[in-house]
């Protein structure tokens, strides 16, 4: 039987009481929003804690999406359904469709939450690539206020991110830029399970050039939720198959998979590359019939 | 420490352990045994109950979180002796097998039809796709989730026809 260590429980009534209570209890407490990454480590007993603080009764303070002129501001208790059903969302940002579609399954997508997902940083986890590619920042909140950081500064590696033992992420926020759209593809051994490889991609037009880029990896070492070099190559471009090929081998070079039960490094490579290719497709084709994503065909799953 | 929930309508407290998951405080405690634990790990979907009206694996959540909300498990399924379709379902179309995974194939099916009483086959396929059947049968499943959306259609059809 696996169950957690013992623990003590305690619950949050607000932001401001949570950050209280990390603040009272210290270094040996943890949020714990809706759990589905933190209580299987806890059972595995790769993560032992002395205080559970539950912030699931923040979701009403926490729960939104807010689209804004320029920015859209996710609360950080917004579940993955929610993400996945919003049409505001949908409508901006496609990729966020792609991505909660494959990630984890119906059930658990009730009750995992992208501030979960965000501070677990697991190696092969959808929403840091995703984040990444759209350029968005990361709201952290402290007793003495708010910081904003990138998500390149958010995101320092495998289970590592910028929050501190006193701070809580409280929302991302995603900026609006005209000519954009974008998609994510994952290749997964079946439904639930985390990715063989992933990629998101973010692209921008300027009439029939791109004029920005940005392309995330998951599951294929550290380091690979945004690759500068391939945002680079693809600047100024006229979108072709050779160029996302082009890009496709700049992120296959860029990663460090390793052989495991779910593939061999080449064949994470070749994926990286093929995915690379499709998703930039996807999104430059978005952009291109002018619609939200809804009907363009997604990198999709083998 | 205490915790007082809702379980299928009645309001019951416990002390308990912090770390006590769902599955166990509904099996262990209640001795509400129709919740099936399984993988331990999220994975299997034998034990899915519903929390405030969603279906949620229970192994995965806390009985501390579950303080103050409502519970839903599959016990709490037929009404006065009266089956839910679903479950009326699984027998006609033999969705049980083993019986192993139907409790948690049970609550996300009436789940499902509460939001969307005609799903395609492929809809009820995504429902269930965190959920699995070692039993190699999903057809009947889908069979079974099928049969209850037509039963809930034709009961639906004959009360607006005697309304008129």
């Amino acid at each position: 039987m696996q169950v957690p260590a013992p623990f003590e429980y305690e619950r949050a009534t607000s932001v401001e009481d949570a950050i209280g209570l990390l603040e009272r209890l210290g270094s040996e407490a943890r949020l714990i929003a809706g759990g589905h990454s933190l209580l299987p480590m806890m059972k595995l007993r790769l993560a032992n804690l002395e205080y559970v603080i539950d912030i699931n009764d923040l979701h009403g303070e926490l729960g939104y999406v807010r689209v804004g002129t320029d920015e859209v501001r996710i609360g950080a208790m917004t579940r993955h359904r929610e993400l996945l059903e919003s049409p505001e969302l949908a409508a901006l940002f496609p990729i966020f469709a792609d991505a909660e579609q494959v990630i984890a399954d119906p059930v658990v997508r009730n009750r995992g939450t992208i501030g979960g997902s965000l501070c677990q940083a697991d190696p092969s986890e959808d929403l840091t690539a995703v984040c990444t590619a759209l350029d968005a920042s990361c709201v952290i909140r402290s007793s003495s206020g708010e910081r904003v950081v990138s998500m390149e500064d958010f995101h320092r590696g495998p289970y590592e991110t910028a929050v501190g033992d006193a701070e809580m992420l409280t929302e991302v926020r995603i900026p609006v830029r005209a000519g954009g759209s974008s998609a994510y593809a994952k290749v997964e051994r079946r439904a639930g399970d985390w990715a063989v490889t992933s990629v998101g991609a973010a692209v921008w037009m300027d009439g029939d050039s791109i004029s920005d880029a940005r392309v995330g990896l998951a599951a294929v070492g550290p380091n690979t939720t945004g690759i500068p070099a391939i945002s680079e190559a693809l600047r100024g471009q006229a979108p072709s198959d050779e160029l996302f090929a082009r890009a496709g081998a700049i992120a296959a070079q860029s990663c460090s998979p390793v052989s495991d039960n779910r593939g061999t490094a080449d064949y994470k490579r070749h994926l990286a590359d093929e995915l690379t290719r499709r998703t930039l497709r996807t999104a430059v084709d978005r952009i291109q019939a002018g619609i939200a994503g809804d009907d363009a065909t997604s990198g999709g799953n083998s | 420490m205490q915790v007082t929930m809702t379980v299928n309508g009645e309001t019951v407290t416990r002390e308990i352990e912090g770390r006590m998951l769902l599955v166990h405080f509904l099996r262990d405690e209640l001795g509400l045994t129709g919740t099936h634990w399984g993988c331990d790990t999220s994975n299997c979907g034998t034990c899915v109950t519903w929390l405030d009206g969603e279906p949620v694996k229970s192994c995965t959540v806390l009985a501390a979180m579950a303080g103050g909300h409502e519970v839903r498990t599959v016990e709490g399924l037929e009404q006065e002796g009266v089956l839910d379709p679903v479950q009326e379902g699984f027998m006609q179309c033999h969705g049980l097998q083993c019986g192993f995974c139907t409790p948690g194939m049970l609550m996300t099916a009436r789940a499902l039809l509460d939001r969307d009483p005609d799903p395609s086959e492929d809809t009820i396929r995504e429902a269930i796709s965190g959920q699995i059947c070692r039993c190699t049968g999903y057809t009947t499943i889908v069979r079974s989730v099928q049969w209850a959306a037509n039963k809930e259609s034709a009961d639906r059809a004959e009360t607006v026809g005697s309304e008129s």
